[in-house]
């Protein structure tokens, strides 16, 4: 049984393993540094679809579907899954998962979901409720500017502070046994809204949230921040790990070598006229479920804390010009 | 809870990390592009006078033919790349107005033509037509009141 330690972490007696994972990502994602760990790049973003909801949920199917299909596994297999994106009422995920009988559960933390289905996902398997877990955390370039900002023909300039929404799905299998990498433990993040209004410049609202989660979680274990390899923050972008950087060096924690951001992973800024990096619930996801999975398989890396961020807001609380809330939740993933 | 002083503290910081856009390069590059489309309308509109058109009819067919331009740039989507480097020089003219109601039209057909298209063509626009038309009002009575009242005598 796992354990609660100190404000906000869950240590697990016995570590869950991330046995697979799998990614499909968008051209563009495709056409990034990471293009070579994704297993499969889409050669147009309505994949044949209507609409671009539509293609966001049949990403999502496919990535599930993949995922059962390297894991040599079917839907009975699967006790539950743990789903986000970011449309309303998570309509992406939901719609994506019509017609995979695995009991479901969606989920909403903005582009957090992915770390929250983590920390979910393992703590009901640590709790002896499930055996094998799905997470699924999706977002679309078309579906995300056509909610939260302008339809997409629409010319406009972005500014130098936005961020860019990966289009894709990424997905983990949880498992009770396994090889591992293992979660050995999470920290679940509070809300935290240090007065910034700018919808653009979302790495900064989150920042601090991020700054929250990760203190918090290295004093809950007591350990120092050299005792990752990597902490991976999820869409901070440069504006963002800058600002995360001050922050936990304000409270004596230099962690300046061992940050980095799947935002800032997924994209060139400079080829690919990014500016701030990536964003939405697949840039950590599709980050984690390619590239770093790949590298903890490999073993160049043992020991990360994933941190994705999530900024609240949604697109009515932006015209009643509300702050925006935001979250971070920590997962250590480790090779024992 | 956050102090607001933490949170203008906070604000500062953000602000010194966060890149501000080049607003001289902006303005230089909506000036021409800009200015080539208004030069562009002249041209057009000199044309049609010189084939013995009068000047309103003139500029309700120049104006007619720019929208029409950038309705078939738009569904093309040639137009939000030039925008994306023109900025306010395609913004500020007719094109702007044209390029919005067309991109939502073409986002939201999906919906359909009477709840979607139709209904949301206008999200963008919408408020542009409802000021124009209220501070048209507003110029029009206090014309009325100039004209009848300074001239009349």
């Amino acid at each position: 049984m796992g354990k609660k330690i100190g404000r906000s972490t869950v240590k697990f007696g016995s570590p869950v393993c991330i046995s697979n994972a799998a990614s499909i990502v968008g051209p563009k994602e495709g056409e990034g540094p990471l293009s070579e760990y994704f297993d499969k790049i889409l050669g147009d973003e309505l994949v044949g679809q209507g609409s671009w909801e539509q293609a966001e949920s049949k990403i999502v199917n496919d990535t599930v579907n993949l995922l059962l299909q390297k894991s040599g596994l079917s839907t009975k297999d699967i006790d539950y899954v743990f789903a986000g994106d970011l449309l309303n009422q998570t309509a992406g995920s939901t719609f994506g998962f019509r017609g995979i009988d695995i009991n479901y559960f969606g989920i909403y933390g903005a582009c957090s979901s992915f770390g929250e289905g983590l920390g979910l996902g393992a703590m009901v398997i640590d709790g002896g409720f499930a055996n094998r877990v799905i997470v699924s955390a999706s977002s679309h370039f078309g579906s995300a500017e056509k909610q939260f900002r302008l339809p997409m023909e629409a010319g406009s300039q972005r500014p130098p502070t936005s961020s860019w929404t990966v289009t894709g799905d990424g997905c983990a299998l949880l498992d009770k046994g396994g090889h591992g990498p293992f979660i050995t433990s999470v920290t679940t993040g509070r809300i935290i809204d240090m007065g910034i209004k700018d919808q653009n410049n979302m790495g900064a609202a989150m920042a601090p949230a991020a700054s929250d989660t990760i203190y918090t979680h290295l004093k809950d274990l007591g350990v120092t921040a050299d005792y990752y390899d990597l902490i991976i923050t999820g869409d901070l972008g440069y504006i963002g790990i800058e600002l995360l950087i001050k922050l936990l060096g304000e409270k004596g924690i230099g962690i300046n070598k061992k940050i980095s951001d799947c935002g800032i992973k997924i994209f060139d800024r400079d080829k690919q006229d990014t500016h701030n990096g990536g964003s939405g619930c697949a840039c950590s996801a599709v980050t984690f479920s390619g590239y770093l999975f790949e590298l903890l398989k490999g073993k160049s890396l043992n020991k990360i804390l994933l941190v994705p961020t999530g900024a609240l807001l949604s697109p009515t609380s932006v015209l009643q010009n509300e702050t925006i809330p935001s979250i971070a939740h920590a997962v250590a993933i480790e090779n024992l | 809870m956050i102090s607001n002083s933490e949170k203008e503290r906070y604000k500062n910081i953000v602000d010194k990390a966060s890149p501000k856009s080049n607003v001289l390069s902006d303005c230089l590059k909506a000036f021409w592009v800009g200015g080539s489309i208004c030069v562009m309308g002249q041209l057009i509109s000199n044309y049609l006078k010189s084939l013995g058109l009068d000047k309103g009819t003139a500029s309700l067919y120049t104006s007619s033919a720019i929208i029409l331009l950038t309705v078939i740039l738009t569904s093309f989507g040639f137009f939000e790349q030039i925008a994306k480097y023109a900025g306010a020089g395609t913004s500020v003219p007719i094109t702007g107005f044209a390029n919005s109601v067309c991109a939502s039209a073409l986002e939201f057909k999906k919906e359909g033509i009477v709840l979607g298209m139709a209904a949301k063509m206008f999200v963008l626009a919408g408020p542009v037509i409802v000021y124009s038309t209220v501070s048209s009002v507003i110029v029009g009575v206090i014309y009325y009141i100039y004209k009848y009242t300074s001239f009349a005598k």
